[in-house]
């Protein structure tokens, strides 16, 4: 049998299976998700969270579809979060440390509460690369924010009203199109391509029998 | 930590562990393979397939569930909207908010077309976040684009469009070299060399990843540029019913904002539709790896508008779901976990299969094994075999997983799994469209002028079956590619007078084939609710 357990969603009370998640919990309630729901499984940041367990001080964050319910907890949604999202050119774009006092200077005013590193839903560090953007660190910057699927959670809880995740965007931007180290051979292949190197082999396949695809296909040679 | 009833087959497939890890399983003939995929593979269970009575693909068998949705009623009538006077006016009008949409917009709006995204989520919220594995390119020294169509053209049973698949893998690279460029983090070493893997029916290493978020990388580096370009989107808004002119060409939607229901109009000059996959259709009653909007509506709208489509029949059912536990049953366990090494074992610690075969046939071997066979494990949920994955550790060193697939570490390790430790349980879940609209090279559908397609949503690129990484290369190659076209294409094009006249025209059809139905589609969400 189902061992049930008492949710609070938005305050009003429901019976659910303690196996669900939050989202499912929240269907089981009788709720049909539009907002709050995308990947359902823990890629695209769309179900970000706030809950508390009855008697806890601690308000915890987390993602709908990844975590279960539990006895005596309350949830909030938060299906969105007005982030600010600065634009810019990336052909253009300044990829040294000036370019965070450019767009987002508000990442100066952090006051190290570390809120937003306890809040992320990834389990992220986030406060330790909200530093290294403001060093100027965009690759460490990357690294450590790589997992961030941008809910928001952790501006939710900024003092310094700060936009973690598109901070982040641009550091990972600028690093993979211009720190992170050139690729050889996918320039040679692209130009090899445009020069017409491998038309004639493309060509000749377009024309084979499917027999003759069938056999050069089981035969082919693989690599170890 | 598994429970009891876990522990003895467990303990058997520890124990074989180094065994298995020595161990090259043969690959299967071609004849084997065959043999496998028409006993049991989806695909071919006849009484899960109903013929079309109705539409362009009449006689056609599709399943169930699509042929339900295909042959429903609209969710409109002509009646219902005012085609005089359109809320929204734009060049390319795109439907769908994915790695094919984004792609296509960011081309349209740099031909200088008045590009608009419409999209039922949010963008972003689309099986292309979701993609784990990677994207395969022939762009090391050892490969070539011929090599690449091969691979493709076999593993997808000889039925690809040639002239697509060639697009395709002669595009590939430099659809590499267009994300790098707008930022995407490839896994590169300390020169620069793509990290590159195997992934199922590859001859060649050209699994290119950024970790095990690479589908998220690429995904959220396209939404941002839209965002820098500031491309109109429209979110939770679905297309609900396609708009021809009095020629018949496609010339705008009817849109549904998804939470107040309210109807809108846009007049477009072409329209490309990036609506993805179908996995939330359940088909066969598979449990899916795709996102919420995965409800095949692309299919739908191209459908009742005349639009053919290639292929239908053919939907790939991931080898590798996770069966355990209840909470992501069905989510995806990426294939690079068997490309690094994990391999696929029994409840007696067999080693059943080679881990990279192809997917039909990997899938149809794990159902094999477990109800042919009775070597499944129980799982609570159904059965499922053993994916090995510490064999990885053991193989690549320790840290390999926390290195290169972190996502799938995450994803066990907050139900108590440590996939470094323990194997995982897995069996098929339903993952991508194989079939979809029929287009010719340049993206435009066969017989709808004006109407454009990318992406999941489209048929033919990869024949019956569909390559690992083949599927985000597609997005990218024929979604840029349906932006400029759509865009040219714009320029020459003006829009005649707008008619919704096809819907009764369907209505009618519906009546003639004596088909009796309440369903009305595009379905845009499937019902979770408890009723
Ligand atoms: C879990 C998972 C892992 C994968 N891993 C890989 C991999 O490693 N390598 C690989 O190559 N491929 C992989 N794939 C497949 C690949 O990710 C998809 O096929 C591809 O991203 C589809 O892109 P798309 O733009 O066509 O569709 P999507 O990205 O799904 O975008 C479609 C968008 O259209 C919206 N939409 C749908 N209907 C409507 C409507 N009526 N009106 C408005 N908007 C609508 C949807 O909400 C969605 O936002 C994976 C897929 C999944 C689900
Ligand atoms: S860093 Fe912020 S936005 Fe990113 S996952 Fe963590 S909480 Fe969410
Ligand atoms: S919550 Fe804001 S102020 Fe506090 S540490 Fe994080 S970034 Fe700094
Ligand atoms: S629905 Fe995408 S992260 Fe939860």
């Amino acid at each position: 049998m189902e061992n049930m357990v008492n949710v609070f969603l938005f305050g009003k009370k429901y019976q659910v299976p303690d196996n669900l998640t939050i989202m499912r919990a929240m269907e089981y309630a009788g709720y049909e998700l539009v907002r709050g729901c995308g990947c359902r499984n823990g890629f695209c940041g769309a179900c970000a969270t706030i809950y508390r367990i009855a008697g806890d001080r601690e308000l915890k964050a987390c993602l709908a579809c990844q975590t279960k319910v539990e006895d005596n907890m309350y949830v909030a949604t938060l299906p969105f979060f007005p982030l600010v999202k600065q634009v810019y050119d990336i052909e253009t774009v300044n990829t040294t440390e000036q370019v965070m006092m450019q767009l987002y200077p508000e990442i100066y005013a952090c006051v190290g509460c570390n809120a937003c590193t306890k809040a992320c839903t990834q389990g992220l560090n986030v406060m330790q690369y909200i530093a290294y953007a403001q060093r100027g660190d965009f690759e460490a910057c990357a690294e450590e924010s790589f997992d961030c699927v941008m809910c928001g959670v952790c501006s939710s809880r900024c003092p310094a009203g700060i936009s973690h995740p598109q901070v982040a965007m641009l550091a990972r931007r600028i690093n993979g199109k211009y720190l992170a180290p050139k690729c050889g051979h996918l320039e040679d292949r692209v130009q090899e391509i445009k020069d017409g190197t491998f038309t004639e082999l493309i060509e000749a396949l377009m024309q084979k029998p499917v027999e003759e695809m069938k056999e050069l296909y089981n035969t082919r040679e693989i690599e170890k | 930590m598994y429970a009891e009833q876990f522990q003895k087959s467990l303990k058997a497939v520890e124990e074989a562990r180094e065994a298995n890890i020595a161990l090259e399983p043969k690959r299967m003939t071609a004849q084997q393979k065959e043999d496998l995929l028409a006993e049991f593979h989806p695909d071919y269970r006849k009484d899960e397939f109903t013929e079309l009575k109705i539409g362009p693909n009449k006689g056609d068998k599709v399943p169930h569930e699509l042929a339900e949705t295909l042959q429903a009623h609209a969710r409109i009538s002509a009646e219902d909207v005012n085609l005089e006077n359109p809320q929204y006016d734009v060049d390319v009008l795109i439907i769908g908010g994915g790695g094919a949409g984004a792609s296509a917009a960011i081309e349209a709006s740099d031909a200088g077309a008045n590009v608009m995204i419409v999209t039922k989520l949010r963008i972003g919220d689309a099986n292309t976040m979701m993609a784990e594995g990677g994207i395969q390119a022939a762009d090391k020294p050892n490969d070539s684009p011929a090599i690449h169509f091969v691979d493709a053209f076999g593993g997808g049973h000889f039925a690809a469009k040639r002239e697509l698949l060639r697009k395709l893998v002669c595009d590939a690279p430099e659809a590499i070299k267009w994300l790098n460029e707008l930022g995407v983090e490839f896994d590169k070493d300390a020169e620069g060399n793509m990290i590159t893997t195997h992934g199922g029916g590859t001859s060649r290493k050209r699994m290119h990843a950024a970790k095990d978020y690479s589908g998220a990388e690429i995904m959220r580096t396209l939404r941002d540029e839209v965002l820098n370009r500031q491309i109109p989107v429209v979110d939770f808004t679905a297309a609900v019913e396609l708009i021809l002119d009095e020629n018949g060409k496609c010339a705008g939607a009817v849109l549904m904002n998804m939470e107040t229901k309210e109807l809108m109009v846009a007049r477009a000059k072409t329209v490309i539709i990036a609506t993805g996959g179908a996995g939330r259709m359940h088909y066969q009653g598979f449990p899916t790896s795709n996102h919420y909007g995965a409800t095949a509506d692309g299919l739908v709208l191209g459908y009742r508008v005349g639009a053919k489509l290639l292929y239908a029949e053919t939907l790939q059912y991931h080898p590798t779901g996770a069966a355990f536990p209840e909470q992501i049953f069905g989510a995806l366990v990426t294939e690079k976990v068997r490309s690094l090494g994990a391999k696929l074992v029994n409840a007696n610690g067999e080693v059943f299969m080679h881990p990279l075969e192809t997917r039909d046939v990997a899938a149809a071997s794990i159902i094999r094994e477990c109800n042919a066979r009775s070597n499944g494990i129980e799982t609570g949920s159904g059965l499922g075999v053993w994916l090995d994955t510490p064999m990885i550790e053991k193989i690549g060193g320790e840290g390999t997983i926390m290195k290169r697939i972190p996502a799938m570490w995450r994803m066990f390790d907050k139900y108590g799994i440590d996939i470094r430790k323990e194997p995982i349980l897995v069996y098929p879940t339903l993952h991508y469209q194989n079939g979809g609209l029929d287009i010719k090279e340049d993206g435009e559908t066969t017989n709808i002028e004006n109407l454009f397609v990318a992406g999941e949503a489209v048929g033919g690129i990869h024949g019956r079956n569909r390559l690992m990484g083949n599927s985000l290369l597609d997005i990218i190659v024929f979604g840029r590619s349906a932006g400029k076209n759509a865009a040219q294409k714009a320029k020459n094009t003006q829009v005649g007078t707008m008619t919704l006249s096809h819907i009764a025209k369907f209505e009618q059809e519906i009546e003639d084939a004596g088909i009796v139905t309440d369903t009305v589609s595009p379905k845009l969400l499937p019902s979770y609710a408890r009723k």
